[in-house]
This record gives structure tokens, sequence and C-alpha cells, in this order.
């Protein structure tokens, strides 16, 4: 165990628990109003905004795999970068009219905006469904992001306790247990302020790797020349098959379309206090995929630096696999007391998005669930008051996850939400703009997309959501979610365009042309 | 401030195309996926694409003034 590692780590950490509480009495307001608890006020400006989404698009979990693939699989790691380029215009343009219609009609969540647009509870459950089951083994993932941190210090994982014998993953336990009982105290809030110094820790963390790592390697003509020349590049294309490169582009796109339907985004987009500060979060967000792209590099600087051969990893590397590698490089590279602050924003980077998400998901069960099915007329403060509970119950949830099932499970579950959650973009995204779709035809669309995502994914036995599509001829692997939404976009407007024709039901619309602007 | 008394209708900006250059330059693969020229030792993958993120942003300031001016 590193002595100064472990205390910075700790005392970083004690930091930022103390602003979790504090963060209760940050820009007061009831606590006891889901529009307080769970979307901050709507109060935030530019600044907050842009702290607040960076820790949570930009997860714990996203700066360990994502140079964990770029570590064992080379160039095709790096579609993280394009991915968080091309998301950002869409935000600029889509995401607006969302911010306005939600504000004008005093809705939550997305699917709240569903139910009233095209008027159908059914759809709207299908939406809050879809976003709470893809969210759960995204906070999961985010206990692996800091289950890595806390192994990289050389702390047990397996504490013996008097009275109780052993406990496996204690730290990660009480870490867990403590970061539900400020979300409880705080909501939103309390991410919100955190971010602040996760952001902080890992903007400080990033430039001194980038300064650091390549010069001890000898520049980064050296680094890359350490890396395996065929996986340097992507394959190129041959006669018979488009390979790597549309497997690349495709995901880019795919995850761009996904991400901003993730309930932990859109809750995040929500919290702003105008459309102008979702526009300019837009332009300003960017700075961080910059850090994400020079995260990804670490993978590349792991490989030249020879992490993975030396003894003193092997023990972080057999348990973790390439997701030990950034974790690995910097116990290589960096003094003991950075190692420590280097390692803080990565565990604190994980409680942001966790708490976050879990604040999404209790907004979207109490609002599309609760309120909708339970008890319809429950007054303002038993909606806070639930969502308090189901925010409590998600993070036990994925604790229980984690601790009991093995890792992989969590991660193959989060691959698959990221195949449907992109299929409620019909009814949300489409929705901002037209409410000439029918809500049955949307909900058949719904089914279509993650039933053929699903089944795609299942073929390649969840283990990649590259799915090979053939046509004329010719092989294009294409990633599971970008075609089963096409799917589903087709079913979506085919159906819409004849229950119309059939039906000449009126749209049930609750919202007007206005409340977009 | 604006006239609330009729329903303002959103009118397609062309100024907003420009949003789509990234998603042209990102999408088209093979237009980037060589080693040379590389920058300071970096292949010209990974340079390239990290130098999008500043252009990306760049296509988004011209769009962002217009629409802050004409509301």
């Amino acid at each position: 165990m590193n002595t100064v590692a472990v205390s910075i780590f700790v005392v970083l950490f004690l930091l930022v628990t103390v602003l979790g509480f504090v963060a209760a009495r940050w820009r007061r307001g009831d606590l006891n109003d889901l529009n307080e608890w769970g979307l901050g006020g709507r109060r935030f400006g530019t600044i907050v905004t842009w702290f607040l989404l960076g820790g949570d698009l930009y997860t714990a979990y996203t700066f360990i795999a994502v140079p964990a693939v770029m570590f064992g699989a080379g160039a095709s790691g790096f579609f993280a970068v394009p991915y968080t380029i091309l998301v950002y215009p869409i935000v600029y343009a889509v995401y607006p009219r969302l911010w306005s219609v939600v504000q004008a009609k005093g809705y939550v969540t997305a699917a709240d905006f569903v139910r009233g647009r095209f008027g159908n509870g059914t759809l709207a459950l299908a939406v809050a469904i879809t976003g709470i089951v893809a969210t759960m083994p995204y906070i999961a993932l985010q206990l692996v992001g800091m289950e890595v941190a806390i192994a990289g210090l050389g702390i047990s994982m397996d504490v013996p306790v008097p009275g109780i014998g052993v406990v496996h993953d204690l730290p990660l336990l009480i870490a867990f247990v403590v970061l539900a009982v400020y979300t409880y105290s705080s909501g939103l809030r309390a991410p919100a302020l955190i971010a602040l110094v996760k952001d902080a820790l890992l903007y400080v963390t990033v430039i001194a790797a980038v300064i650091i790592i390549p010069s001890e390697l000898g520049g980064f003509g050296k680094i890359f020349a350490a890396a395996d020349p065929k996986t340097l590049v992507l394959a190129p294309a041959t006669a018979t098959s488009l390979g790597q490169q549309a497997a690349y582009a495709s995901l880019a796109l795919g995850s761009t379309l996904a991400l901003f339907l993730y309930p932990h985004a859109v809750t995040g987009l929500l919290s702003s206090s105008s459309r102008h500060v979702v526009r300019r979060n837009a332009v300003i967000l960017p700075a961080y995929s910059f850090a994400l792209g020079l995260i990804a590099l670490l993978g590349t600087m792991a490989v030249a630096a020879g992490v993975k051969s030396m003894p003193q990893f092997a023990a972080g590397f057999k348990v973790f696999g390439n997701q030990y590698a950034v974790p690995a490089l910097f116990l290589h590279s960096f003094p003991s007391w950075f190692v420590g602050i280097a390692f803080a924003a990565i565990a604190v980077g994980a409680l942001v998005p966790a708490a976050i998400m879990s604040i999404a998901c209790a907004n979207l069960f109490t609002r599309n669930i609760y309120r909708e099915y339970i008890d319809p007329n429950c007054k303002p403060a038993r909606e806070a008051q639930v969502a308090k509970i189901v925010s409590l119950v998600v993070k036990l949830g994925a604790l229980a996850f984690i601790v009991e099932l093995p890792t992989t499970f969590a991660i193959q579950l989060q691959l698959l939400g990221g195949i449907i959650i992109i299929q409620t973009l019909p009814s949300v995204i489409l929705g901002l703009y037209t409410n000439r779709l029918n809500p049955w035809a949307l909900l058949v669309g719904w089914g279509c997309g993650i039933a053929s995502g699903t089944w795609m994914a299942a073929q390649l036995a969840f283990k990649t959501s590259i799915y090979p599509i053939h046509l004329f001829g010719v092989t294009i692997p294409c990633y599971a979610a970008l075609s089963s939404l096409a799917l589903n976009i087709a079913v979506s407007v085919a159906l819409s365009w004849v229950f119309n024709a059939v039906l000449r039901t009126p749209p049930s619309d609750a919202t007007a042309e206005a409340d977009y602007v | 401030m604006n006239d609330n008394s009729k329903p303002r209708r959103r009118r397609f900006r062309p100024i907003h195309l420009l949003l789509l250059i990234p998603y042209v330059a990102m999408l088209w693969v093979p237009s980037y996926n060589r080693v040379e020229p590389s920058l300071a030792g970096i292949p010209f993958f990974y340079w390239y694409q990290m130098a999008w993120i500043l252009l990306g942003v760049a296509v988004m300031l011209p769009v962002y003034f217009y629409d802050e001016r004409n509301p």
C-alpha cells in the first residue's frame, strides 16, 4: 500500500463528501419539491452546467475504458473522439427545443414530454422504462471505474471486520453508501458542486500526464513506433467488405445519437437556466472532448511504457484486464503524491455521473410510473420523497450488481444499453419536430428496434455490438444500435402513415408550436 | 421583448447547414485513415481528429453568434 497516495486520495474523498452535504444549502430551494431536488431548481448557469455536464458525460468509466480499448485494440478505440465531436452540433440544433417545451409545460423528464406530445401513456411508459433499464448497468460500471482506482492504490478490497468476518469490496461499499446519503439529502445540487472539484482534478491530471509521460518515453514519435503497426490505423476496405472503417463511422454516429437520449444527459441539460445556456454549452463542452482524446492516447502510451510485462502490475491486469492499463501507467510514471490526485480524479469522476444517473432514474420512476400508474393525485412533497427513495434503491441495486455478478455482465448490459436507449429517438427527437407520428406506430417501431438490436447483440454473444450486414455482396460491419434504429424509424413512419390514413384520429397534442421556441 | 400575441414559427435558417460539416468530415473515415503526414510524431489519423474538435467549435461559433443576434 502506498501511504502518501492513499492519504491524498482519502483527504480529497473526504473533501468531496463534505461538499456533497453542504450542497443542500447551495442556491437554497425547497428540496421537498421534485423540480428542486431532481433538477436543481433549473437555475444552473453556463459555467455550472458546463461542469455538471462535463462530469456527467465524460465518466470515470469512459476514462478507464477508452484507453483500455486503445491499449488492447489500437486505432478503433479512438472512435470516442469523432463521437464526442458529432454530439454537439445536435445538442446545439435540437435540445433548445426540448428545454423550452419542458420549461413551458413544467415537465421533468423526456418521457413527460412524450406523454404530452402524443397523449399516450403507454408510449411514455416505454420511454421511461427504456431509460431506466439502459442507465442501471451504466451506474454499475461507474463502480468498476472506482474499483480499479481503489485497487490501484493497493487498498485491499476484502477487509476483515471484527464480529462480522471478511467483508468483500468494503471500501467500495463505504464510498457508495456515503454517495447515496448525500444524493438523498442534496439532490442534483450535490453532483453539480462536486463536479467542480472532479473536473479541476481531471484537467490537472490530464495536462500533467501528456507533458510528463511522453517526455519520459522519449516523445510521441517513439510512443507510436512502439504500437503495433497493424492497429496504428484502421484496416482498409476490401473488395467484399467495408471493414473496420465502416464499423468506426457507425460507432461514432450511433453513439452520438444515443448519448443525449440517456436520462442522465437529459437531466443535466434540463437543469440549466435557459435555452441560451444549452446553446452556449454545446459550443464550450468540446473542451472535454480534447481531454478525452488525450486520455485515449494514454492507452498507446501504456503500450510504449510496457506496463503489461512489469511484474508489479501482473496482479492488477489479471483482475481488471486492459482496464488496468491507465492506473498502471500512472503508478509507473508519477510520484506517489500525484498518483493520489490522479486516482482521486478517477474515483470522484465515478461519483458525479453515478449521482446524476440515479437521480435521472428516480425522476423517471416518480413521474412516469409512480404518478402515472400508482398514485395519480400525489402531492409534490410525496413526489420528491418517492424520488429520493428510488435514488437510494437504484444505487444499492447497482452496488449489489457489481459485488455479486462478474464485471463482464455489467459491460455486456451497458453495451446493450446503447442499443436500446437509441430506440427512443423517434419519440423524443422526431417528436420535437412533428406530432403527425402515431403513438402506437412509434411503440411498434420501438419494439422492432429493441427486438432486432437485442437479437443482433445476442448473435454476437454480447461481446461486441458490430453486426455485419450483407448487402449486394458487400459486408458492411455496422453498430447494431444504428441499423436497428433505421428499422425503428422505417416502421414508425410507415405505420404512422397507414394509421393516420385509416383511423383519421387527430393528434392529441398538449403542446403548441410556441412552446418550442 | 418578443411579441407573444401571435405564435412565432420556427423558420429554417440556412446558416445551420454549417453544422453538417463535421459529420461529413468525421464519417468519411477513408479521408483520414493514414499515418502520414504525422505531426510531432503523432500519426495523421490521431492529430487530424483532435484538430476537428477545434474545427467543430469553429463551425458552431458563427451559427451561435447569428442565432443570438436574431432570436
